[in-house]
């Protein structure tokens, strides 16, 4: 698509790359994914992320990757990659019903 | 901050008058579908030539806005008349940097690049929101920048959290976030200088009013009926709600908080209509507006010329860091 061939367009005209940013904040478990920014290597990557993602979100731990190394699942195969789950309700804990006594599991 | 792109579509640039071939009016259907259930668009997602230009348009003039915006009030940082707003003022002018980021990161989501945006604003060939040509003449200007100019910014940008592209929206849930404090720091700055202020203060203050308040009712864009594009825009959801109605909005919330302020908003034609539960206001000086869009306000020229000089005077450092990116890797390479 469009985006892949503009990156490798836009390397040769010496434009940083792009890279995705992922931060967990101090309250927060997991790494979200925040944002991209352009940087020209992995250390300014690191540095840029801090002073343009972590205003205010007290960031404990950033993870930077570059956005052509990202794999994702093609949104054209969106129905036949996750339908499947759909029907399978007996993977939630409000299928099966409990006598009340028992019912805190 | 908020751009008037929608309402500035170049002649030429309207939807196409061939018609579509029945793969492609399907494909529209579907589209338009998928836009009325209320369904997102993703950056992979099919979508019509025309909705990817406009939103290239719109998001990235967003983006020059947030950069330029940073001029005027770039001009008082060294010069806040305390630590505190110099600080207040700094972490504001830092943020619409950051503003600048999120828009251009989803423009380039359309396939543009950085680089072209960047050429396009220099030169000329992009705007920026109208409201940045307009000079900061005194610390009271900072103080209602951040009252009027970024209250109608996030009457603007609130419905925009809910435009049908994703990237956009997302980008604009984060800005919204960030911009409250904005013009809370201004009204605190305005307070301060109207309660405890010396009646110099207080007359810089209403002399600032006086200078900002048209100007940020033109921010809104033209009236409805000289908005031709935005029927399309609305159809697609990249616009919610219209230029006239926001334009009501800001003018209502707005008079009660002038009130509390103690300062007079500068139209006499401006009351309480008990028919149409609304502010009555006075008519608005579109010349002026069409002049200053054109590229003939007082500031316009100054704007880019900083723009294109930090641009120009940055290509080492940009230049710079990419080659020792090489070098480290031709070094790590060989290793």
């Amino acid at each position: 698509m469009h985006s892949t061939e503009k990156s490798e367009a836009a390397d040769s005209r010496d434009e940083w790359p792009l890279w995705e940013v992922f931060v967990r904040s101090k309250a927060g478990l997991d790494h979200k994914h925040s944002g991209s920014l352009h940087a020209p290597d992995a250390k300014l990557a690191i540095e840029m992320a801090r002073d343009v993602y972590t205003r205010r979100q007290e960031g404990t731990s950033i993870w930077v990757v570059r956005s052509d190394q990202i794999v994702a699942s093609d949104p054209g195969d969106k129905g036949m990659y996750f339908d499947p789950m759909e029907d399978k309700v007996y993977r939630h804990p409000t299928f099966y019903k409990l006598p009340d006594e028992v019912n805190h599991m | 901050m908020y751009t008037q792109a929608m309402d500035l579509i170049p002649k030429g640039d309207g939807k196409p008058s061939v018609p579509l071939s029945a793969t492609e009016q399907q494909l529209l259907d579907r589209f338009e579908a998928r836009i009325d259930d209320g369904a997102f668009v993703e950056p992979k997602d099919w979508m019509p030539d025309h909705y990817r230009r406009t939103l290239v348009r719109q998001i990235s003039q967003h983006a020059h806005s947030e950069i330029v915006g940073m001029l005027p009030e770039g001009n008082w940082i060294t010069r806040a008349p305390t630590l505190k707003r110099k600080a207040i003022l700094l972490a504001k002018v830092q943020d619409e940097g950051g503003h600048g980021l999120y828009l251009y990161a989803a423009a380039e989501t359309l396939g543009v690049s950085r680089d072209e945006l960047i050429d396009q604003l220099h030169a000329g060939k992009a705007k920026y929101s109208s409201i940045f040509n307009y000079p900061t003449l005194s610390w009271a200007d900072v103080g209602v920048i951040g009252w009027l100019v970024d209250g109608a910014a996030i009457m603007n940008q609130v419905p925009l959290c809910r435009c049908s592209y994703a990237p956009y929206a997302r980008a604009m849930i984060r800005i919204c976030r960030e911009e409250s404090f904005h013009q809370r720091q201004g009204y605190d700055a305005l307070l301060v200088m109207m309660r405890d202020g010396t009646p110099r203060q207080r007359d810089m203050v209403q002399d600032a009013v006086n200078r900002w308040w048209w100007p940020s009712l033109m921010m809104f864009g033209p009236p409805d009926e000289a908005s031709n594009h935005s029927e399309q825009s609305m159809r697609w959801g990249i616009k919610r709600i219209s230029n006239d109605d926001l334009r009501q909005k800001f003018v209502d919330a707005t008079v009660q908080q002038a009130k509390v302020l103690g300062v007079s908003l500068p139209d006499p034609e401006l009351r309480w209509n008990e028919a149409r539960e609304h502010f009555d206001f006075g008519p608005i000086d579109w010349d002026e507006f069409w002049r200053v869009v054109g590229g003939d306000g007082p500031c316009n020229r100054e704007r880019l010329a900083d723009r294109a000089q930090a641009w120009d005077e940055g290509a080492w450092v940009r230049e710079a860091a990419l080659a020792h990116a090489a070098k480290s890797t031709t070094q790590r390479k060989a290793a």
